[in-house]
């Protein structure tokens, strides 16, 4: 059946108002960025500044030395959230069960995400970085890499621990009964039914953690990893001008790109899930 | 086969169940009518241990369910429950659903347990709805298929806690016809319902309870033509449907 002409001539003027729309769109965006980019290149400083922050040949000089520290930034994001899961999943799970035989346990778990969700990243790092060697005790690691892990693993493990431990509390009570009912274990229900909803629940604040994770890769500069922040700063050292920290940030950016459209789209599709939009 | 003696349970001040004293039958069907807040569902939750009684006792058989040392995790695979609502596990398909059970406790292989729920679904109707999600099901039919995940682990005896409250009176119909399969299939069954004329129909045995203990108790062609106490003349003249 084809569709009535009421329906065209509806569907004629929604493409009419969609182009109109748009046009408006790319119009005031390049106004206001054209606007912007005339500002400031027209600004009596914007010589100086460009030479300092973009100079291109100066980009392109410390690029290479940039990218191969980067990578070090990127094994330490790696290796540290699977770290930092393991901790999050362990205290989270330890916080909700409700065995009264744990509770020095579960006042550990407490003390440790306040304690660590208290103290800024970088003075963890600190401690770590500078006073675990300091202590000299056998078995401890001394590589700078497994001490940055470290660190981070401490700090983010508290926070997204209480992110996990809110999607868990979020679980209809009625479905840990179910999962009993069926003769599953307590264990058994975590696993196989809260925990698979309780994460996906918190996806998008469980990745936007991980977003911001991959950022602060670069606090482990300060206890002498020699990563991409550090290698601009090197470089800053060198020439007196800050082409490398905006080449290292530039690294930084495209990195938590593709991990920040996932959490939108994430964030976007449980929002229309839970309003009922799509099914 | 399953006998309830002075159960207690109080949720902090508030004494819930005062003393419920009560004894099923093998093949026996029982429906629990009283108000809402007069303790069926905690009383049936005691029943299959998600509760913890304070006073009283439980036996299965010959076994006392309520002793802590009994197994649990074993009691509820012969003890099946399904609840008014959030029955079923929303990230898990249709058939996982049933497959769940059978396969971590029960022990089953993978493939006998997914023989079993398309076998089950077939006789609901439902064995196309096999790799659906919950979500995409209406209400009824997610019932009946929590009705046969229950079914699937191979219960002795099913407690059913007022599993068509939540549903459009449209779809009431549907999940009492499972009921009544399962009832001819010689299915022990304790439920709680509003659902007068069906507990009329379906109950071997009715039983009126009001502020925690069991007021009255009988077959229905007694108790709901010739209630022998007030209270249960009064509840049934103002649920007459
Ligand atoms: N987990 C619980 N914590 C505290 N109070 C509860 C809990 N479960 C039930 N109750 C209380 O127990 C009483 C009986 O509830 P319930 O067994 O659900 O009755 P019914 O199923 O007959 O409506 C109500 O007053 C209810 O508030
Ligand atoms: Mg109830």
């Amino acid at each position: 059946m084809s569709p009535s002409d009421r329906q065209l001539e509806r569907e004629r003027y929604r493409r009419l108002r969609a182009r109109r729309r748009g046009a408006v769109a790319v119009v005031s965006t390049l106004v206001v960025l054209g606007g912007a980019a005339i500002v400031i290149t027209q600004s009596p400083g914007w010589p100086r500044v460009q030479q300092t922050y973009f100079d291109p040949a100066a980009a392109r000089d410390i690029f290479p030395e940039v990218a191969k520290a980067f990578w070090l930034n990127i094994r330490l994001f790696l290796v540290a959230e699977v770290f930092i899961l393991v901790v999050a999943v362990t205290v989270a799970i330890i916080r909700v069960v409700p065995a009264p035989a744990l509770a020095p346990i579960k006042l550990l778990a407490t003390v440790y995400t306040d304690v660590f969700r208290g103290t800024p990243t970088i003075l963890v790092v600190f401690l770590v970085g500078f006073g675990v060697p300091a202590l000299d005790l056998a078995g401890m690691p001394t590589s700078l890499f497994w001490l940055g892990v470290i660190a981070l693993t401490l700090s983010y493990g508290a926070y997204v621990a209480e992110v996990l431990r809110a999607g868990i509390l979020s679980i209809h009570p009625t479905q840990w009964a179910s999962g009993r009912a069926v003769g599953l274990s307590y264990g058994q229900t975590m696993r196989s039914v809260v925990l698979p909803q309780a994460v996906r629940r918190v996806a998008p604040p469980l990745l936007n953690d991980f977003v911001s994770l991959q950022k602060d890769t670069a606090l482990l500069s300060t206890i002498g990893l020699v990563e991409a922040l550090r290698v601009a700063q090197i470089d800053s050292g060198r020439t007196f001008a800050f082409t490398g920290y905006v080449v290292a940030a530039a690294f930084f950016i495209v990195a938590t790109i593709p991990l920040a459209r996932f959490t939108d789209y994430l964030t976007v599709r449980s929002l229309r899930r839970e309003n009922g939009l799509v099914t | 086969m399953l006998r309830a003696d002075a159960v207690r349970k109080s949720f902090g001040a508030n004494e819930v169940l005062k003393g419920i004293s009560l004894e099923i039958a093998a093949g026996e069907v029982v429906c629990l009518i009283g108000a809402s807040g007069s303790g069926k569902s905690t009383f049936l939750r005691c029943l299959n241990l998600l509760e913890q009684v304070d006073d009283g006792d439980i036996w299965l058989d010959d076994r006392e369910i309520t002793d802590p040392r009994a197994d649990a995790d074993a009691v509820r695979r012969e003890i099946g429950i399904v609840f008014q609502a959030y029955n079923l596990f929303p990230h898990l398909s249709v058939e996982q659903n049933i497959m769940l059970g059978p396969v971590k406790a029960g022990g089953q292989t993978r493939d006998a347990a997914r023989g079993l729920a398309h076998e089950l679904l077939g006789r609901i109707g439902l064995a196309e709805k096999a790799g659906a999600y919950p979500d995409a099901l209406s209400g009824g039919q997610q019932q009946r298929v929590a009705l046969v995940r229950a079914i699937a682990m191979q219960p002795r005896i099913l407690l059913l806690d007022e599993i068509t409250s939540a549903l459009d009176p449209m779809l009431v119909g549907e999940v009492l016809d499972v009921i009544r399969d399962l009832r001819r299939d010689g299915m022990t069954i304790v439920m709680a319902t509003h659902e007068m004329s069906f507990a009329q129909e379906v109950a071997d045995r009715i039983v009126f309870m009001a502020d925690g203990l069991v007021e009255e108790s009988g077959p229905p062609e007694q108790l709901f033509t010739a209630p022998r106490s007030p209270r249960t003349a009064e509840f049934l003249a103002r649920h007459r449907t």
